[in-house]
């Protein structure tokens, strides 16, 4: 490639908005170039690790025949803890989840590197161990990236910033016009536990290629808003965990400590013992959601994925935005193309696809919640709390009537929360959440 | 575990400039010393940042670019940057 080369499109950042935008570019016969500042992709990129079908299915019908998949979740389960007990809630099903499972999980240096090669494969071009260090800018229209490379200038008619969070080009390119505050991030940290298969299969009770999930709320967290994870891989765990940056800054807990911590917990020990730690993984998550996204497009640029606060925490949705945001902003840049007018009104139609589908509907849907955790943390410590009382004063069996056990526990769930506060909180809760 | 032998499983290449400057350890010695208890010591989940009593230094090897000290630093005052292409910490599962 020649310097100052120019194409229909070049994408920053190979990930799954990154891929999903350059497959579907290069499959409709767009010249593409795909950027990637790790020497490989996925070696910068860091999730919890489960991952949706029906999105990634969109682009590769036939993925679960090919893809690096660790195990197809088969059960989900939510633990609400205290120090030393929990409340549990789960689901399980036995039904065949068909070509397309609903939910797997990944290991994201395997998986961005399959997905980026499907995307080479479909005709784009993929630069790896390259940084885009600038925007250039040409009467007010986004025309190609300054790399690190030296005579490292490419242009293009059309640029999609899928860099991640924390954009620097979403920046430069004057769609994040402020500085993302630290209630709109989370910092999660995670470790890689190997085990035999058969023992994840026996303990977590599944059987071979099958997975589980467990979030873990409450005393976990450490009064900071967030959650703990244990999903299933092949032949490891992704344990981790992770909170709100305000919370982390004004607790000072350690992420590491605060990581140790989940690990040692009671419930969670025995599910890790035996396990060796392969690879300790931290990064920052957008939560800011709907009202902290940036501006989506602008001339002859568009912004997919975490660099666009395409994250839907409460549901551990993320990539799964990111791959359907990929898509149509590839979607409407091959328009554009065909057109022959890349303006900031040709690439209008990326906000109304992402308006007509799941991504900015329920992002819309959760606006308020960012805020609600951020200035609530303590619920986090005392409903779980109050739900593990109520529920071990219930299971034990020592001789005292039921409605003598149902009063004392209303008694000390209203001398924890007064029942004006349960009713403010309720209301509170149903209003982000409705 | 300790967080030191954590961080030496990880692959890195190692780039000899590093990506990290602290702008103003005036800022770090006086205003959030004072504020905040400079947090980017605590939150920094490789431990890069360190106080010695007179200024933060940043041991930009460890960094495991997690972007977590651009929204964490009160002030502003760490200019982080993405390490040259193909430098800096390389995750084999991820």
């Amino acid at each position: 490639m020649s310097t100052g080369e120019k194409f229909d499109a070049i994408v920053v950042g190979a990930g799954p908005a990154g891929s999903a935008a350059a497959y579907t570019m290069a499959k409709a016969g767009l010249s593409v170039v795909l950027i990637e500042r790790g020497e490989y992709p996925g070696a910068k990129n860091v999730m919890g690790g489960v991952m949706y079908g029906r999105m990634l299915a969109d682009l590769i019908p036939t993925f679960a025949a090919e893809a690096p998949i660790e195990r197809v979740i088969v059960e989900e389960r939510l633990w609400i803890t205290t120090d030393d007990s929990a409340v549990t809630l789960g689901h399980k099903t036995a039904a065949a989840h068909g070509d397309i499972p609903n939910a797997f999980t990944v290991l994201r240096a395997k998986f961005d590197r399959w997905f980026a090669s499907k995307a080479e494969e479909a005709g784009a071009f993929l630069i790896p161990a390259t940084v885009v260090e600038d925007l250039i800018v040409r009467d007010g229209k986004v025309a190609g990236v300054r790399t690190g490379r030296p005579d490292g200038d490419l242009y293009a008619d059309a640029v999609v910033l899928c860099d991640g969070v924390h954009s620097f080009l979403a920046k430069k390119a004057g769609l994040q016009t402020r500085e993302i505050a630290p209630h709109e991030v989370a910092l999660a940290v995670k470790e890689i536990i190997t085990l035999p298969p058969e023992v994840i299969q026996e303990r977590f009770n599944v059987g071979e290629g099958e997975g589980v999930t467990i979030e873990l709320y409450g005393a976990v967290t450490q009064e900071m808003g967030g959650y703990a994870f244990i999903y299933t891989n092949r032949d490891s765990l992704s344990v981790g965990v992770g909170a709100l940056m305000s919370h982390f800054m004004r607790t000072k807990v350690t992420p590491n400590g605060l990581l140790e911590r989940v690990k040692q917990h009671p419930l969670v020990r025995p599910l890790l013992a035996g396990g060796q730690v392969a690879e300790y993984l931290a990064h920052a998550i957008p939560e800011g959601g709907y009202r902290a996204m940036p501006r989506l497009y602008g001339d002859g640029v568009l912004v997919a994925g975490d660099a666009a606060m395409m994250v839907n925490g409460l549901h551990r949705e993320g990539s799964n935005l990111a791959m359907t945001a990929g898509r149509l902003a590839g979607e409407t840049v091959i328009e554009a193309n065909r057109r022959g007018d890349v303006s900031t009104a040709s690439l209008a139609s990326y906000r109304r696809r992402l308006e007509e589908s799941f991504v900015l509907k329920d992002l819309r849907k959760y606006q308020h919640l960012p805020e609600f955790v951020d200035r609530h943390p303590e619920l986090l410590r005392i409903y779980p709390g109050l739900v593990n009382l109520a529920v071990h004063e219930m299971l034990t069996v020592d001789g005292m009537p039921k409605r003598d056990k149902q009063r004392k526990i209303w008694k000390a769930i209203t001398r924890r929360r007064p029942l004006w506060r349960l009713i403010g909180d309720a209301y509170r809760a149903w209003k982000v959440m409705r | 575990m300790k967080l030191e032998e954590k961080l030496f499983l990880l692959t890195y290449k190692h780039d000899k400039q590093s990506h990290i400057t602290i702008r103003d350890n005036n800022i770090c010695l006086t205003k959030c010393g004072d504020q905040w208890g400079r947090p980017c010591t605590t939150f920094c989940p490789a431990n890069v940042y360190s106080w010695d009593g007179e200024k933060t230094t940043a041991s930009y090897e460890n960094c495991v670019e997690c972007t977590s000290c651009l929204t964490g630093c009160p002030y502003h005052n760490i200019d982080w940057r993405l390490p040259r292409g193909g430098y800096g910490v390389q995750y084999r599962n991820g």
